[in-house]
């Protein structure tokens, strides 16, 4: 299989499975036909963790032990967690941390 | 429907100021990886998901095998079945354009539509695809953008796939603030730490997201006691 295809069949994959997760409820769940209680549950209680686990997977490949053992990383996480929490403006708080992450990057470490 | 575009567009304004930089940042990842505005543009249509998107970039970059972007797309795109949930009766009855909305239910047009009401003089669904599409075409701008003038910017882009990092860092913020119980989210830093250090960066993460969602559904009987409390 020839890079290309399998490019093509990995995007392919990610865009029928946005779908499905999207089309799901309207085609189980009609007007007034609750989803099971443990639907429910897992709607209010899985998503803060799984989010978590995402900001994990985006530093899991940084080497802590070595090279600039995360110190980047941490600061800018540090900035866009301080930043958000005392402003609550998304964009303000990715812009800033983002621009400083490729100064950080691109200057001193 | 012209009309409607330009009544709902105040309304998608703050998705303007959102999308248009952070497709820009999509596409300037994306050219770095090795693919050009054609890419950009299609993905932008077909996923329409900031978060799956910078996602996908990585998993070209090692050439993830099908079950596993799929696997991985389900868990970081269950949030948007809940989202369809809360919309059921919204979009009831709503036109032909029902299939469409539903398609381009991404985070920032849920939080539009699931708490605006339509202007004064346009139906519903010309409000709601209005609002959609708008967004789409944000996005879509974005993205084919960031993939043109990516590789000939007069400044280096390292470090720009930070963006990834800074979103998912605001999307915990959110959640922390959302919810009054911590404990979800701490599962979720503490067990895929767990995973990293056992596993290594290359197999981490599915055994971590199937091992939070397995003590999650174990916790449920104490967490559901302590929400009638």
């Amino acid at each position: 299989m020839s890079d290309f295809m399998k490019s093509i069949g990995i995007v392919a994959a990610m865009a029928l499975v946005t779908a499905a997760t999207r089309y799901a409820p309207f085609l189980f769940f009609g007007r007034g036909k609750e989803p099971a209680k443990w639907i429910k549950y897992l709607g209010k209680f899985l998503p803060p963790a799984l989010i978590s686990v995402l900001l994990i997977y985006c530093v899991s490949t940084v080497n802590f032990l070595g090279g600039s053992h995360g110190i980047p990383e941490l600061i800018c996480i540090a900035v866009t967690v301080a930043l958000h929490f005392w402003k609550g403006n998304v964009l303000l708080s990715i812009g800033v941390s983002t621009v400083l992450y490729m100064v950080l990057v691109q200057t001193i470490f | 429907m012209l009309t409607a575009i330009k009544k709902s567009f105040k309304y998608s304004l703050p998705v303007l100021f959102g999308y248009i930089p952070l497709g820009f940042a999509f596409g300037v990842m994306l050219q770095a990886a090795g693919y050009n505005a054609v890419w950009a543009f299609f993905m932008c249509i077909f996923i329409f998901s900031g978060t799956g998107q910078y996602l996908i970039v990585s998993l070209l970059a090692v050439g993830a095998g099908i079950p596993h972007v799929m696997l991985l797309t389900f868990l970081l795109h269950f949030r948007y079945f809940f989202y369809g949930l809360s919309m059921i009766d919204r979009y009831h009855k709503i036109g032909g354009l029902k299939w469409y909305l539903i398609f381009g239910l991404t985070d920032e047009t849920y939080a539009i539509l699931s708490t605006e009401a339509p202007p004064e003089g346009i139906t519903r669904q010309a409000f709601y695809a209005s609002v959609t599409f708008l967004n789409h075409c944000y996005w879509i701008i974005g993205g084919v953008l960031g993939a043109v003038i990516g590789g000939i910017l007069p400044f280096s882009t390292e470090g720009i796939d930070f963006v990834m990092t800074a979103l998912f860092a605001v999307l915990v913020v959110e959640q922390w603030k959302a919810h009054k119980n911590h404990l979800p989210a701490l599962i979720g830093f503490v067990l895929p730490i767990i995973s990293l250090i056992v596993l290594g960066a290359d197999n981490f993460l599915i055994p971590a997201l199937l091992a939070v969602s397995v003590v999650l559904m174990c916790l449920r009987p104490r967490f559901e006691r302590e929400e009638i409390l």
